[in-house]
Order: structure tokens, then C-alpha cells, then sequence
């Protein structure tokens, strides 16, 4: 079936693909183009070469099991999906994570918006014949993905965050890398500023292109950055503050005419804000120490003990399962015996132990919240990232939907390069930070 | 279930287009009435309630359970911070709604993609058709009907 710009195109106009395998389109998205010489008369937008199948997937794994999917959405923030996944789960169980672990979501959720902004401006500048901005925007990032790496074991499918808390508490050197990670990013900003600012080509490319009035904003759905580019100020940290963020200080900037230039230059002002939030938390995480963990057992003394009578002091744990341990729970984990697992000293050592466990992670057991449906969002890199989960009261999800914020930016590139330049396509594209993984789920 | 101040005056200004109003878990609630629900839509977009954001719109199956699919829509007003949900149950044998395209942009494609993926027609869509899938793909995949490793035929290339 031909697609609406193919019937309704005239005939002496240039039909033009652009993508879905095109260099500047961030993965695989198709536009159609209508072209009189090099301006766009009419456009359509094609989605869904990523399609594959989150929300179907996801109700058929359990509460606990579907986490790593989330990683897979927004694929430069994956902390702050985890997070939205959480809140939501949290909300319907009626759960709340211990101080501790809500400061370490809260600086998480800042290192990755601090990641996501960077790629947007480092792809966007580059677009734009910037390069050096690219480089040294992905050399800031690399400092923050070796500080998450450094705790939660992978730069990008993290899985960190968790229901009741987070899975492991900080690396003991989480300090000093987080500190240096700030510090690089600091100046790659300041460096940036410098390189766009009031660079000729960019600003030509930008200012007031891909101009969008708060009203047509607010039409489309967008939020986060591009929302408050227009001069709108909606945030969900402070509209609906989560993981306690109305404790914290910072500011929300916004724009003024909704350009392109607007979009970066919010993006960059956020950033600074998001690295003062990421300050206050390392000095909050100061006040509330992590567990110290006592001196166990190696496994084997642990097992020639338990023969006769429970030994005093538990197992040690493999390296591998570091943060299921009892001690360390309190900190970082909710004390609720159906939502969390179960911490292995005792499915080790107990009989009772061994049964919680298996009632964790046997089928039609595990976590089953109680019938209903919630629907909670998170201030994701590209707006309202919200999770709406209906639960029939078994230990998998009837429906759980996602609100993606980068597909309501995207329904309205139609609108925004129509009667512009084939050459501004590309920077307004570049501007919204469109993430397919997130948009087609 | 105790109503907030939100759903009474939403209850006063549009007595039969409602059939419920409740709150979950701190989230306000209104079921409406299908036939109404244009209406019922224009009123919570324009003053004085002013839903300026429709932050999201899909589909729930019950067809098993209650016998109708669901549609969910999230509203957001931005002067009062308030989140609205507007569930609208369909019945089995019609499942059809009217369209938002013409009050909020954003619902062209949210329309498109529960069309896509549970099949819901809606009267009035500019262009209605598949958003993620392509065309020629047999069935709707959230539908609780539709198996998780169901193949689909292949299908020609076009020329």
C-alpha cells in the first residue's frame, strides 16, 4: 500500500528517502520527502524499524524478571528506566527504599542525564560540522560510564536499581571517581560553551530553526528539555518530586523562542544543574555510611561447620554476588520479605532460608502486588518517562505500558521542517535526541 | 472511595457524561461514558479545567474478563499539577472511538499505535493505519489472543 505522501504528492515535486539507514537518523527511522529543489514541501515520518515487541514481552516475564528490558529503551540513561520501572513497582507494592539507596538513585539518575545530554549535543554539533564537540563530549561521558560501570558492573545494561533499592551499594572508590567524572565534565562544558556559543555556523543552523510555539509544545505532549526550551516549566523532579529530589537544590532552566539553539542551550544549562545535584548527593551519601560487612566464612569451613550446628558467623559470598548480603541490605534495600531477594547467607544456611528463595523465583510466586494499576513517571534525558502497570494480582504484569517521551517529540518533526531546508532537517533532528530504543520499544 | 475536589467538580461539570469517579492509590479516576467522550475531551481541554497535556493514551485487553477492550488516557493540567485518567471501556462488538487528532496533535500517532497493536478503529483519525508494524501484518500483538511466538507469513518485497 502506498503511504499517504505517495498518493499525495504532486507530480513535478522529488520524492526522496532519508533513512532509515542514514548516518544522521540515530539508529533506523525513515522520512519520506516531498522536495521542490532543496526545500521540504510535505514530509512523512516512518517509525518502527525497532519495533520489538517491550510492552508484549514484558507481560509475559515476572515483576522481577522483566527488569533488564527496561535497560534496553533509553539506551544512554538506562539508570533512569530502571528507576521509572521501580517508582512504579514501589508505588503499587506500597514500598519505599531506604535513604541511603534513594540518594544513590538520585545521584544515578543525574549521572545518566548528565550521559544523555552530552551524546544529544555531541551528535547534534557534530551534524552541524563540529566534530571537536563530539570528541570531547564523549571523552566527558566516558568518565561518567566508568563511574557507573565502577558500581553496578556495566556501562549501559545496568539493571542496577531495583525494586526496594538498589541492587549493591557504591564502589568504596565510588568518591574519587565520581569526583573526577564532575571535574572532566565541568570543563568539557565550559570548553563547549566556548566552541557553539557564538559559533557563526552553528548559530545559522540553529536559531530559529525548528521553531515550535508553546502552544503546538503543549499540543504534541512534549516534556523535558525540548517542553521547557519553549519557556513552559514543567519538570517532574519538581512538579512530582520522587527519591526525595525536593530536598536537593537546583534550578530548572528554560528557554525562550523554542529553536534549535534553545534545545541545546537548555540541554547545556541542565547538565550544570545536574552536576551541582550530583554534588549535594555525594555529600549526603557521606552522612549515611555504607554497611560495614562483618568477617565470614569461606564457603567450605562454612559447610564442614553447618554438619554439627549453625555456625556462628556466616559464609563468605562470592564476588559475584556481592550486595546480597545481609548486612548490607539495611542500607540499601527495603525490609520486605515478598518484594526483594531474599539475602543468600540465608538461603544458604537456613532451610527457611532456601524456601523463601525458591517462593522468590518460582513461577506464580515471587512478587505479586495486589490487583490494580498505577501510573508513575520519572524526568527521564528526554522528558516524562512513565510506566503504567496493571496487575491482575499474579506475579506477571496484565499490561504494562510505557509513556516514551521521544515518540511525542518525533510526531511533530512533520510540522516543524515542513517549508525549511533538506539541510535543517538535520539539526532539529539532531536537537529533540530522538532514542529509537525507547521510541519503538 | 473518598473524591477529591478535582473529580467533584469534574463530576458537576459533566453530570451524564461520566459513569464513575474515583481515586487509586493517590491517581484521580473517571470512567466515561463512550458515546460522550469527545465531548467529555473538548471539556477537559478547554477552561476552566484546562488538561493542556495529553500525556498518553493506550489500550488495556479485558476482552477475556469484562468482555471490552479499555482505553486509558493520562491528561495533565500544568496551572493546577493535576494528573487525570479518563478510562473508556468499548464493547467487544464495536470497538470503535471517536478520534482526539483534531484537539491534540500528539493523539495521531497514540491513536495510531493502539490501532496497530490492539486494533481499536478510530472515527475521525486524519490517517489512520499502522504505525510500528508494516502493512500486510495479520492480527493486533497486545491482544491477550495473540500468542507471543505467533509467526507472520512473509511478506513480498515491494517493487
Amino acid at each position: 500500500m502506498a503511504s499517504r505522501l505517495e498518493r499525495e504528492a504532486s507530480r513535478e515535486s522529488m520524492l526522496l528517502n532519508m533513512g532509515p539507514s542514514h548516518p544522521s537518523m540515530h539508529g533506523a527511522v525513515r522520512i519520506l520527502l516531498e522536495l521542490d529543489g532543496e526545500r521540504v514541501l510535505n514530509s512523512e515520518v516512518e517509525v518502527g524499524y525497532l519495533h520489538r515487541g517491550f510492552e508484549k514481552t514484558c507481560e509475559h516475564r515476572t515483576y522481577f524478571n522483566l527488569l533488564p528490558y527496561t535497560d534496553r529503551l533509553n539506551y544512554v540513561s538506562p539508570l533512569i528506566n530502571n528507576l521509572g520501572y521501580t517508582l512504579a513497582m514501589e508505588k503499587m507494592l506500597g514500598l519505599e527504599a531506604p535513604e541511603r539507596a534513594q540518594v544513590i538513585r538520585v545521584l544515578m539518575s543525574e549521572l545518566s542525564r548528565v550521559s544523555d545530554h552530552l551524546t544529544c549535543v555531541a551528535a547534534m554539533a557534530m551534524e552541524c560540522g563540529a566534530f571537536t564537540v563530539f570528541l570531547y563530549n564523549i571523552k566527558a561521558r566516558e568518565f561518567i560510564w566508568d563511574t557507573i560501570e565502577q558500581t553496578s558492573g556495566a556501562r549501559m545494561t545496568t539493571s542496577y536499581i531495583r525494586i526496594g533499592g538498589v541492587r549493591a551499594d557504591l564502589h568504596p572508590e565510588f568518591r574519587e571517581g565520581v569526583g573526577q567524572a564532575v571535574r572532566q565534565t565541568r570543563q568539557v562544558l565550559k570548553d563547549v560553551h566556548g566552541l557553539l556559543d557564538k559559533n557563526r555556523i552553528f548559530l545559522r543552523r540553529t536559531r530559529d530553526v525548528g521553531l515550535i510555539s508553546q502552544e503546538d509544545a503543549l499540543s504534541y505532549g512534549w516534556t523535558g528539555p525540548c517542553l521547557r526550551s519553549t519557556g513552559i516549566f514543567y519538570d517532574v523532579r519538581k512538579a512530582h518530586p520522587y527519591s526525595g529530589y525536593d530536598r536537593f537544590d537546583f534550578e530548572v532552566p528554560l528557554g525562550e523562542r523554542g529553536d534549535n539553539y534553545d534545545r541545546y542551550l537548555v540541554r547545556m544549562r541542565e547538565m550544570e544543574q545536574s552536576l551541582r545535584i550530583i554534588e549535594q548527593a555525594v555529600e549526603r551519601l557521606a552522612a549515611t555510611p555504607p554497611a560495614v560487612l562483618a568477617a565470614g566464612l569461606e564457603p567450605e569451613e562454612a559447610i564442614k561447620a553447618s554438619r554439627d550446628r549453625k555456625p556462628a558467623s556466616a559464609p563468605r559470598l562470592s564476588p559475584t554476588l556481592e550486595g546480597s548480603e545481609k548486612d548490607a541490605y539495611s542500607g540499601i534495600l527495603a525490609d520486605d520479605g515478598r518484594s526483594i531477594v531474599p539475602a543468600k547467607e540465608d538461603t544458604y544456611t537456613s532451610i527457611e532460608g532456601l524456601i523463601r528463595h525458591f517462593k522468590f523465583f518460582m513461577a506464580g510466586h515471587g512478587i505479586r502486588p495486589p490487583k490494580g494499576e498505577v501510573y508513575s513517571s520519572v524526568e527521564g534525558g528526554n522528558g516524562e518517562l512513565g510506566f503504567y502497570i496493571v496487575s491482575d494480582g499474579t506475579d506477571r504484569p496484565y499490561r504494562l505500558h510505557l509513556r516514551a517521551p521521544c515518540l511525542h517529540l518525533l510526531a511533530a518533526l512533520e510540522s516543524l521542517i515542513k517549508g525549511r531546508y533538506l539541510a535543517d532537517i538535520i539539526p532539529t533532528f539532531g536537537s529533540m535526541n530522538i532514542i529509537l530504543g525507547e521510541l519503538d520499544r | 472511595m473518598a473524591e477529591t475536589q478535582i473529580l467533584s467538580e469534574i463530576r458537576r461539570l459533566f453530570p451524564d457524561k461520566i459513569r464513575e469517579a474515583f481515586s487509586l492509590l493517590g491517581e484521580d479516576v473517571v470512567v466515561a461514558e463512550p458515546k460522550a467522550f469527545l465531548a467529555l475531551a473538548r471539556g477537559l481541554r478547554d477552561k476552566p479545567l484546562n488538561y493542556a497535556l495529553l500525556l498518553d493514551l493506550t489500550c488495556v485487553d479485558t476482552l477475556a474478563c469484562q468482555s471490552c477492550l479499555e482505553m486509558v488516557y493520562t491528561f495533565y493540567a500544568l496551572d493546577r499539577n493535576h494528573r487525570l485518567r479518563v478510562k473508556v471501556p468499548l464493547p467487544a462488538d464495536d470497538l470503535s472511538i471517536s478520534s482526539l487528532a483534531a484537539l491534540w496533535k500528539n493523539a495521531d500517532w497514540l491513536e495510531r499505535e493502539v490501532y496497530d497493536l490492539f486494533g481499536v478503529r478510530f472515527e475521525g483519525h486524519p490517517d489512520l493505519r499502522r504505525l510500528f508494524l508494516y502493512d500486510g501484518f495479520e492480527g493486533h500483538p497486545l491482544r491477550k489472543d495473540y500468542p507471543l511466538r505467533k509467526r507472520q507469513p512473509t511478506f513480498p518485497s515491494r517493487k
